[in-house]
């Protein structure tokens, strides 16, 4: 079955959506990252939509729901690389993306997971190291 | 005057036939030169109708015709099922109303998002819409 692969950097996951999505694959994507968050404890979930061409009402309410169920679950979630057009396009289909944070670009993204957690709980030592770790073995495309 | 240019069908069946049809539609959208704000515009716009179309009524038929008139071009798009129609189309074009478990956002969305919008349907008779996004517009 194609599943969205979940990359496991340090405290967060790293999601990069690279196709247009069907409605199977967004709804695994959901399952998928809630329980990658509560198997790895992380506390940030990183999404990269730049090679999104669209975001629909469906779409972006799987990306609303991912955050609000990281949420629930301890963990922030920011949504980055959104394309021009596409933010236009969602606010006047009237979507506003609550739920998530959102970033220009990855860099971005990560230093405002970094603030986020940080702001949650200061007296833990920071995790600098990037360790890449493909967790989801059968992430194929 | 409005003359089809060129006229194009596709049946949609089951939801992973939404990309290949957003895919088609972009094709004759960036054949007409549309700028890419108004090609996501019209894309999504579709995408949402297509979507009405497979939840509501299981799937059905659309037309992608490219049109021209005057100096104006744009895409045509034709939205047709045999579902079970929309007993009050007034409320179905509400904001934030859904028979469904979704946002409510999917028709007036998409009538925000396109140039000309038409909708047509009555219970047990399906429904029709049809919208139109011009390349400058």
């Amino acid at each position: 079955m194609d599943r969205i692969p979940i990359l496991r950097m340090g405290n967060f996951l790293l999601v990069t959506i690279q196709i247009d999505l069907y409605d199977r694959l967004a709804i695994n994507l959901e399952t998928d990252l809630v329980n990658m968050v509560n198997k790895t404890q992380a506390k940030g979930v990183l999404i990269d939509i730049s090679a999104l061409s669209i975001v629909d009402s469906f779409m972006g309410r799987i990306l609303g729901n991912i955050g609000d169920m990281a949420r629930i679950m301890d963990a922030e979630t920011v949504v980055v690389g959104m394309q021009p057009a596409v933010a236009i396009t969602l606010v006047e289909l009237g979507l506003e993306l609550k739920g998530v944070h959102t970033a220009l670009n990855v860099v971005k993204g990560m230093e405002l997971l970094r603030l986020k957690i940080k702001d949650l709980d200061t007296g833990e030592e920071e995790d600098e190291e990037e360790e890449e770790i493909a967790t989801n073995e059968d992430s194929t495309d | 005057m409005r003359i089809v240019l060129i006229e194009d069908a596709m049946l949609i069946e089951k939801e992973q036939d939404v990309v290949p049809f957003r895919n088609r539609v972009k094709e004759y959208a960036v054949k007409i030169g549309m700028s890419v704000v108004n090609q996501t515009k019209l894309i999504t716009a579709a995408s949402e109708l297509v979507r009405n179309m497979l939840k509501y009524a299981g799937g059905g038929k659309t037309k992608m015709e490219v049109i021209s008139e005057g100096r104006n071009s744009g895409i045509r798009l034709v939205f047709e099922d045999n579902g079970p129609g929309i007993k009050d189309i007034a409320q179905a074009m509400k904001e934030g109303f859904s028979t469904g478990q979704s946002l409510g956002v999917g028709l007036p969305g998409a009538k925000r998002l396109v140039n000309e919008f038409e909708i047509k349907s009555s219970p047990g008779e399906g429904t029709v819409v049809s919208i139109i996004k011009w390349k400058n517009g």
